[in-house]
């Protein structure tokens, strides 16, 4: 070995040390201490486990979908080029710029059933009382996907903003010379040239939207009665009760769903980089 | 300015408003919570009667059951972020040098390795990673939160520093090879001052991650002389008749410095990803 070569697997070799103690030993250890079949029998079992998976599958499918349909849409009104919806552009950026602990405690004090300024304002102008926002299990899972479109839909705007300002601007000016309409222009201009990254970022978004604790937890704590979970939180629920090997089993369920989706995000981000290292 | 004009500017007023309101709602009631008395806080009035400072020195002296150790966690709460932002930057700097310009050997196999670590939803990591710091004897320590944001933030410094060197041109590298320059010195002398906007980003970017972090924080930390005020705050939950504007002052004093970080340095922290989403 040559000294560049030397000092190349030394300054690799810190990373590749924190990847082994604190990812590979872990995830290894935590993938043997949930072979034994039985504790995914009692995890079965638990009624607890049932509710979470079907909150989950909701949470991923509309939360993520519903999030980028408005991201879309909203990044075709912060291409415009004035300068006031740049400024708002920043405002915008906020609820992705804050930590999550302050704004999330902020939404549920706003829809405290007894107290909060929503029900208040409700009774204020009616005279009824408003719904109970977090102490309903099917409200509560809503609002949690409302906190997490509210976190969340800044950055994914920006993302797909920038997928629309690589489009030339020729091609949005000849659909015009055509005499295409808004819609027209977006499905035979737009669309095509942004397909690729809305799906990619799509995917990105599903893994993530899987490991999102802190839009449930922070929110409802994943009460009333267990029954506002998703798997993240139930991972941590089981934690917290000493179970190590349920909460590595509930992980475990969810690989065949996850580890797909890495995998092929790996891939094109690896792709990628061949492309400009060539 | 012709009709059709006014239209499409109203249109775009259409969607400006309801954005404004439900991006600035939640954030002006902390703020308004922040200045109210207790009473008038609940009253649901769009401004107080008399906005007050009052509840700030509250929690400056530290004069609440939950807030004893306010400077304390405060305290813990930069120090982790400094630490672990410091050892990302460091780790991930010296392995996207050996990837990019010294073509080290593997270094491929742990750039996947790394991605894997990035993709891999933080919340499921995160539970053999209690597991293993218990085995470390590190629970109760604030090394173990800086170690696990170490491990979470160099997956995505070392991506984003790596697409950043890329970029140099490889002829600087073959000069001071020619000048018989040793691997350290094109380190320190050309490739160090060639990247500081991207370190400087990466540094903010890990920064900012352990700040904001909670998950981790509160699994890893319990004793009350070694949470970060991220998990000081969540305590104020244990009880359904917490102070709210007291809280809300808390989380003011919490929240404002990253997200003015993060104006700060804005240009550097979506760059990366999309940079790398775009380019198909």
């Amino acid at each position: 070995m040559t000294t560049w070569q030397v000092w190349g697997a030394l300054l690799l070799a810190p990373y590749v040390l924190v990847f082994f103690v604190f990812v590979l030993y872990p995830v290894s250890y935590g993938l043997w201490l949930a072979r034994n079949p039985e504790s995914y029998r009692t995890l079965f079992e638990d009624p607890i486990f049932f509710t979470t998976v079907v909150n989950t599958i909701f949470f991923l499918l509309v939360a993520v979908n519903l999030k980028f349909v408005l991201a879309l849409y909203l990044s075709g009104f912060f291409v415009h080029d004035r300068r006031w919806i740049r400024w708002l552009s920043v405002i915008f950026i906020l609820p992705w710029a804050m930590p999550a602990i302050p704004t999330i405690f902020s939404i549920r004090f706003m829809f405290n059933p007894e107290w909060g300024v929503v029900n208040q304002t409700i009774f204020r102008l009616t005279g009824l009382d408003g719904p109970n926002w977090l102490t309903n299990p099917d409200l509560a899972m809503a609002m949690a996907m409302g906190v997490h479109i509210w976190k969340a839909l800044p950055f994914w705007t920006l993302i797909l903003m920038a997928g629309r300002l690589a489009i030339p601007k020729e091609l949005y000016e000849a659909a015009s010379v055509d005499g295409a309409t808004a819609w027209q222009k977006f499905k035979y201009v737009t669309w095509p040239s942004l397909r690729t990254l809305y799906i990619t970022s799509t995917l990105l978004s599903l893994i993530w939207t899987l490991g999102d604790f802190n839009s449930v937890y922070l929110l409802t704590g994943g009460q009333p009665a267990d029954k506002t979970h998703v798997l993240a939180t139930l991972g941590i629920r089981y934690i917290r009760l000493d179970q190590l090997d349920h909460a590595m089993a509930t992980i475990v369920v969810a690989l065949p769903f996850v580890l797909p989706l890495v995998y092929f995000m790996m891939r094109r981000l690896s792709g990628d980089e061949q492309k400009t290292s060539q | 300015m012709t009709n059709r004009k006014l239209l499409s500017e109203a249109k775009l007023w259409l969607v400006a408003i309801p954005v404004l309101l439900w991006t600035l709602i939640p954030i002006y009631h902390i703020f308004l919570f922040s200045i109210s008395t207790k009473d008038s806080a609940f009253s649901g009035r769009l401004w107080p009667d008399h906005p007050t400072l009052h509840n700030f020195v509250t929690v400056f002296k530290q004069e609440h059951f939950y807030l004893h150790h306010f400077w304390n966690q405060i305290w813990n709460s930069l120090w982790i972020a400094v630490a672990a932002g410091a050892i990302t930057l460091a780790i991930a700097t010296c392995a996207a040098f050996s990837i990019s310009r010294l073509k080290a050997k593997g270094g491929r196999t742990v750039m996947n390795a790394a991605l894997f670590t990035y993709f891999i939803p933080a919340a499921f990591l995160a539970v053999p990673m209690y597991k293993a710091m218990g085995t470390y004897g590190l629970l109760n320590n604030r090394w173990s939160l800086v170690l696990a944001m170490v491990t979470l933030a160099a997956p995505y410094a070392i991506w984003v520093l790596k697409q950043a060197s890329d970029k140099l041109p490889w002829e600087l590298d073959e000069a001071a090879r020619i000048d018989g320059a040793t691997p350290l010195q094109l380190f320190r002398l050309v490739y160090l001052p060639l990247m500081v906007p991207s370190l400087v980003a990466i540094f903010t970017y890990a920064l900012l991650l352990t700040w904001n972090e909670y998950l981790y924080a509160f699994l890893l930390l319990s004793h009350e002389n070694t949470i970060p005020l991220a998990v000081g705050l969540g305590h104020f939950l244990a009880s359904d008749d917490s102070p709210w504007e007291i809280l809300m002052a808390t989380a003011l004093i919490y929240g404002l410095p990253p997200a003015a970080i993060y104006y700060a340095f804005r240009r550097y922290m979506v760059g990366g990803l999309t940079a790398g989403a775009v380019k198909s």
